[in-house]
């Protein structure tokens, strides 16, 4: 009776330890792939001055177009916090897409290796942003399902796991757009 | 060229999340250890047939099984170099090379595979150009971690940007799933298997192996006969659900399911061969790179004998995913 009751309680243990190590190395994904969304943003970041200084010449009468990439590249850097960097972010995609069409209409910079490449640059970077904030926002539902399922939410609870904010850009509803930024030739 | 669908949430029906590859992973890694299983079992089989063979004619024979313990190490090796070398050994007979980072097509290449490599949540795969005209594409490696993926230059030359992350998507979603381990291993013992059945004919057909007992002789006709067909049966049976499933993953992460449909539309419609596969590689191909008659039709026949599913029906399906089915 006793044996029988101790070979419980220890495998009762051992579920107990797979489930908080389970929900452990989930966090770290969830931490991990926030990380990677970052990294991206700041690639967008350093690739748009460069951008606007090889297309500055060119395009003499697109100034304002120009400036508004500028500011909102300024506001998205200087933006702290998940809603205002969000809401930053979102208004530079926008204005980026802006310049793009009206590139369209400038038939030396497409034939421009540099301005090809950096377009190229530019719109990986969008996808990666948007494929790692479609990542992210898996892994945090992996992780907050996790948690709420019994019996893992018993571990949660006890352990105080929280469950992680989605990425939640005005763009998420409407699904996000995959971006093409390439020259039409 | 920007995906003209809403894109995930609403109409493409997607199929849980991509982490669940561990179910598919360790599928995977019992089928591949099962295949290796079966593999040294046919070949010690084989081995011992041969020397029982051989026994009867020299009658007394010698007092080790030399031929069974020569087919054994050939198995054994060629099992260890197909686990560690074996995407190596693949991307070698396809001639494929290391992308120039001075062309722009190949930084392109480059950056969709970056771009795919997050949406999975895994390591970016090393990349290779296959120069030739047929469109394709394949990926290989034992874990994600030693993942390789090739492209053709003519698969470079058709697509445009989404189309290539369809593609990408789709090998991506091999190496996920760890189909790159499992059908790298097909590749390379069934290639292994053709050799020694042929180098066991070859010892059969000897003037004295007329004289051997009738039975065991029908016995080793049958195995040289059936480890040919057997692997290569087998080698399709492995590929075809894979390729459905593949597509499917490769929806799930660029939630845009008209790229690879348009792309296997243009890979279809690719008619040269892909002179560089070979016998021993095609079935790792997203599209078989003999266009053969057979593939593109529906049936049991077909079924059994393509090692890829018909492309008409993999498009169909992609198609009906953007109608919300």
């Amino acid at each position: 009776m006793g044996t029988i009751l101790l070979l419980l309680l220890l495998a009762a243990l051992a579920a107990a330890v797979f489930v908080y190590n389970s929900l452990v190395s989930l966090r770290n994904r969830v931490q991990n792939s926030w990380k990677q969304i970052d990294v991206q943003l700041k690639r967008r970041h350093d690739l748009i001055p460069n951008l606007v200084d090889t297309v500055k010449g060119a395009m003499e009468y697109e100034r304002d177009t120009l400036q508004q990439v500028i500011d909102a590249r300024a506001r998205a850097v200087a933006a702290t916090g998940a809603r205002d960097s969000g809401a930053a972010e979102s208004t530079l995609t926008h204005s980026l897409g802006r310049l793009f069409a009206v590139m369209e209409n400038y038939p030396a910079l497409k034939a421009n290796e540099n301005v090809l490449r950096l377009q190229e640059e530019l719109t990986t970077t969008e996808n990666q942003l948007a494929f790692a904030r479609q990542y992210y926002n898996d892994v945090v539902m992996q992780f907050n399902t996790r948690q709420q399922i019994f019996p893992a939410n018993l571990i949660a609870g006890f352990f105080n796991f929280q469950p992680s904010e989605y990425f939640a850009g005005e763009e998420q509803d409407r699904g996000m757009p995959r971006v093409d930024l390439t020259l039409r030739t | 060229m920007n995906a003209p669908i809403s894109a995930g949430t609403t109409s493409v029906r997607v199929l849980g999340t991509p982490l669940d590859f561990h179910t598919r992973q360790r599928l995977n890694r019992r089928r591949s250890f099962w295949l290796l299983a079966v593999f040294l079992g046919g070949f010690v089989t084989l081995g011992l047939g041969l020397d029982a063979v051989w026994t009867g004619i020299s009658s007394g024979g010698w007092p080790l099984p030399v031929i069974t313990l020569i087919a054994g190490s050939i198995a054994t090796v060629l099992s260890v170099v197909g686990y560690f070398r074996g995407a190596e050994m693949v991307m070698g007979s396809l001639h494929a090379r290391p992308l120039d980072p001075h062309n722009a097509d190949h930084r392109q290449l480059q950056n969709v595979v970056t771009e795919i490599a997050l949406a999975a949540g895994l390591p970016p795969p090393c990349v290779y150009i296959i120069p030739d005209p047929s469109p394709n594409a394949l990926a290989s490696g034992r874990d994600p971690e030693h993942g390789v993926m090739a492209v053709t230059q003519g698969l470079l030359n058709v697509v445009d940007r989404a189309e290539l992350q369809g593609v990408v998507a789709h090998e991506m979603a091999h190496i996920g799933n760890r189909d790159t381990l499992t059908m790298t291993l097909v590749g390379i013992l069934f290639g292994g298997a053709l050799m020694l059945s042929d180098w066991a004919r070859r010892v059969l057909f000897l003037d004295r192996g007329r004289k051997s007992h009738p039975l065991l002789f029908i016995l080793v006709i049958l195995l040289v006969a059936v480890t040919p067909l057997l692997s290569r049966l087998l080698a399709m049976a492995v590929s075809r659900q894979r390729e459905y499933l593949a597509d499917a993953t490769a929806v799930q992460f660029t939630r845009n399911p008209l790229g690879l449909a348009s792309a296997l539309e243009k890979i279809g419609a690719g008619t040269s061969p892909l002179r560089s596969a070979t016998r021993g590689t095609a079935h790792l191909f997203i599209s078989n790179p003999w266009t053969r008659r057979i593939d593109q039709r529906d049936g049991a026949l077909a079924d059994l004998l393509s090692s890829h599913p018909p492309l008409r029906q993999r498009i169909a399906i992609l198609r009906a995913m953007v109608r919300g089915g």
